[in-house]
């Protein structure tokens, strides 16, 4: 294929990010190619920020990708978004639910604002911003905790990775008892980032 | 056939494949994986240790009688195991024996930053540093080969990037390796009376290793660019390659014992080699001892922290590094905290309430560190596994004042197990005014929930023989000990104060379960209901840190009711019972 793809996948501790970076390493074996995955565990993720770095292509070396370069950010959280913003290359895409986390404030001083508009701010940064209701549509779907691959199914459709291959790894990564739920919250978001015509 | 794995998954298919008969070790990020893998591979016996010093006797327990051992643990993990470590080469094995230590540049879960590529030099012990999943597999085998050959522990060191991140790789058989009979041997295996004798085989056999090394073919020269050329090893390799992909390259594999000769011959072509190491100047120094001095190394690549390409780039070619948006628009910090429903949040709410009451707490490794930053505060130290104890009865030896602070321990049951017994021991010996609390949440929290001699479970997830913590604390002759669920807050409060008061050395367990074990998670509690007219602003439940209860002036909590697990902790508080768990207030 060329060129090498840079995802990166973050989120706040809890929130299936790296289930879901898991399952976009998986879909790119499942392509043939040759995929590294890396993030950190350990206490870092008890509810704390959350990143997993995802690249594929032909030939990978570094598991991390080179901030700057990241064709493809994928945030469950829009402070998460932002935190790791500066990773994306000029113009490169966002895939985000605009869900907002507050997180506890332990440092010294007074508490900094909770950022707002996220989206219109990269927006008028260049970048091309995709917002996705991915909790909302989980919770339709009558699990909050498939909201994770709702938002990597709406990813998925800025990808060249074909269907089969999704197919595979999200059966490979899920447990039988919660895989159909799964591929309903994966075809669910795939179709929302889909600009509906007419 | 091609597996994603990370390289954590890979050591133990690796392990499997070179026939490993037994591995333990004890959890630690990021090593902690390892042991879990294994456990799912029937054909080798595996289980956790009680700290890594046992792992590392046991391993050569099973070494010795003529089996392969696998010990896995992080990099202070070799420090608790480093007296075992420094000897075993002075009698060297029967069967293989590999011990794995897993770095943590930048800290990400560790206390130091330690570069154990130095403790292969400094217990003369051959070492093999993989750079990628496929690799990481690869060398498992490679290094039991090594110890067999050549009679000796083999160190297998991965970093943080190495053992967590994920690639394909290539899977093989399982080799099945016949056992070795073991043979009485004083001469060797009774190290003290004949360790002189010994001494000059441990010498003899680094020349041998060192031989090995200079001829090593994963010791490489990769060809490319004949005016730029790099020495690299582990992952930094890989992030090199990301910045000067054209490079030529001398790929170090095995970095001890260093192949000066390969390096030299390699350093010649070049006016200047770029030196491109995370962590200490190891292979630097080691260039530089044997007087090759065209090198470029930790003068322009950071010694701390975690090495990235971006990190390369700035240090070789002078790119910028790109900076974030936070002077544009606010991105606060997102901190680590306990999670939603912690037991550990009850203790670190009562301690801070008795913070006013002239209490110094020392606290240890695990979740429950995070009890020394806000909004808690209530530690005031953290260094080591197992040094609350023994720091708690210094510092009440320290204070000079009579009516200073109770001196409190803070410990988790892994790790009071791993290391805190013997300090309790010496709280007893020494009529220690000092108490020590021991969380006990029925698991090793902070590394994912593993299985220890306190839970009642062993590594495969049977049943197991389940050290009584009560019994083993009276045992120990602390006359005074109590055990208290921590999210009754009033029933620990008293306890607590009972307990500091106490003349002599005083123990309180507080026992609930973590809620990340599968048990727990299983169960469904629905979130806290909130009677408005019932609040009289008392602020007492925002008092308790709790991520899910966001305080208004106006409003008084509101409770998130997706991220509330229904604990009932700040209900606990609640004087007007405003607020109440599913089942109406008071019935």
């Amino acid at each position: 294929m060329g060129k090498t793809y840079n995802i990166l996948m973050a989120g706040v501790g809890g929130q299936g990010v790296l289930v879901a970076s898991e399952t976009l390493a998986l879909a790119a074996i499942a392509e043939g190619l040759e995929a590294k995955q890396s993030e950190v565990h350990g206490v870092a993720q008890r509810g704390g920020s959350v990143v997993s770095h995802v690249r594929f292509g032909d030939r990978v070396n570094s598991p991390l990708i080179r901030c700057g370069e990241v064709d493809l950010l994928y945030a469950s959280e829009r402070l998460e978004a932002l935190r790791y913003a500066h990773y994306v290359k000029p113009g490169g895409t966002f895939v985000m639910d605009d869900r907002a986390i507050k997180p506890i404030h332990i440092a010294e001083g007074p508490e900094p604002p909770y950022p707002d508009k996220v989206p219109e701010f990269l927006r008028g940064k260049g970048y091309d911003v995709i917002v996705v209701p991915a909790l909302q549509t989980a919770v339709e779907l009558g699990d909050q905790r498939c909201a994770n691959i709702a938002l990597l199914g709406a990813l998925s459709s800025r990808l060249p990775l074909g269907e089969k291959s999704w197919t595979a790894a999200i059966e490979k990564r899920m447990k039988p008892k919660i895989l159909e739920l799964n591929q309903r919250a994966f075809a669910a978001g795939r179709n929302l980032a889909v600009p509906v015509i007419g | 056939m091609r597996e994603l794995m990370s390289g954590n998954e890979a050591i133990a298919r690796g392990a499997w494949e070179a026939g490993v008969h037994y591995a333990t070790g004890y959890p630690g990020t990021p090593s902690t994986e390892i042991l879990e893998n294994i456990a799912h591979y029937d054909d080798i016996d595996s289980d956790w240790s009680s700290n890594e010093k046992v792992a590392f006797d046991i391993g050569i327990g099973v070494s010795l009688a003529g089996k392969r051992a696998l010990v896995t643990m992080k990099h202070v993990g070799l420090n608790v195991a480093a007296d075992s470590f420094m000897v075993f080469p002075y009698s060297g094995c029967n069967g293989g024996f590999v011990v794995i230590s897993a770095d943590d540049p930048g800290m990400h879960s560790s206390q130091n930053e330690q570069d154990n590529r130095y403790f292969a030099k400094f217990g003369k012990v051959p070492m093999l540093e993989p750079a990628s999943p496929q690799e990481a597999k690869d060398f498992v085998p490679l290094a039991f080969e090594l110890s067999e050959r050549f009679d000796t522990p083999v160190l297998l060191r991965t970093t943080t990037r190495i053992s967590h991140a994920k690639g394909a790789v290539e899977l093989g058989e399982r080799r099945a390796v016949e056992p070795r009979t073991y043979e009485t041997d004083i001469h060797r295996f009774l190290v003290p009376p004949f360790a002189r004798s010994r001494r000059p085989t441990v010498e003899e056999r680094l020349v041998q290793l060192l031989e090995f090394s200079e001829s090593f073919e994963l010791n490489r020269v990769e060809e490319g660019d004949p005016k730029i050329g790099v020495i690299s090893s582990g992952v930094a390799y890989q992030y090199a390659r990301e910045v000067l992909p054209d490079a030529t390259y001398l790929r170090l594999t095995m970095a001890f014992p260093f192949p000066a000769e390969k390096a030299r011959a390699f350093c010649e072509r070049f006016d200047v080699v770029h030196i491109i190491e995370e962590g200490e100047p190891f292979i630097e120094e080691q260039l530089r001892i044997h007087g090759i001095t065209n090198i470029v190394g930790k003068e322009k690549i950071p010694l701390m922290g975690e090495l990235n390409p971006e990190i390369i780039a700035h240090a070789i070619e002078g790119t910028p590094i790109p900076k974030g948006f936070g002077e544009e628009i606010s991105i606060p910090a997102r901190p680590p905290m306990f999670c939603l429903g912690c037991p550990h949040r009850g203790v670190f709410y009562v301690l801070k309430k008795m913070m006013n009451q002239d209490v110094v707490a020392m606290g240890d490794i695990g979740c429950y560190t995070l009890g020394g930053l806000p909004p808690y505060s209530s530690l005031q130290t953290c260094f080591s596994m197992g040094a609350s104890v023994g720091t708690a009865v210094g510092f009440a030896k320290g204070i000079t004042d009579e009516v200073g602070p109770r001196s409190v321990g803070v410990i988790g049951d892994g790790t009071f197990l791993h290391g805190g017994i013997p300090g309790l021991i010496d709280m007893v010996y020494k009529k220690s005014p000092a108490t020590l609390v021991i969380c006990d949440n029925s698991t090793t929290g902070m590394t994912g929930q593993q299985e220890h001699a306190g839970t009642g479970k062993a590594l495969s997830g049977e049943e197991a023989p389940k050290v009584d913590l009560l019994q083993l604390v009276k045992s120990i002759g602390v006359e005074f000990v109590r055990t208290v669920d921590p999210y009754d807050l009033k029933l620990l409060r008293k306890t607590m104060k009972e307990a500091v008061k106490h003349q002599g050395p005083s123990v309180v367990i507080t026992e609930h379960a973590c809620l990340m074990l599968p048990a727990e998670r299983a169960v469904k509690r629905d979130p806290i209901q909130f009677e408005a007219e019932d609040c009289n602003k008392c602020k007492l439940c925002d008092d308790l840190g709790c991520p899910a209860i966001e305080w208004s002036d106006d409003a008084g909590p509101i409770i998130d009711e997706i991220r509330c697990v229904g604990c009932e902790m700040c209900v606990e508080l609640c004087n007007p019972n405003a607020l109440h768990g599913p089942s109406p207030a008071g019935a």
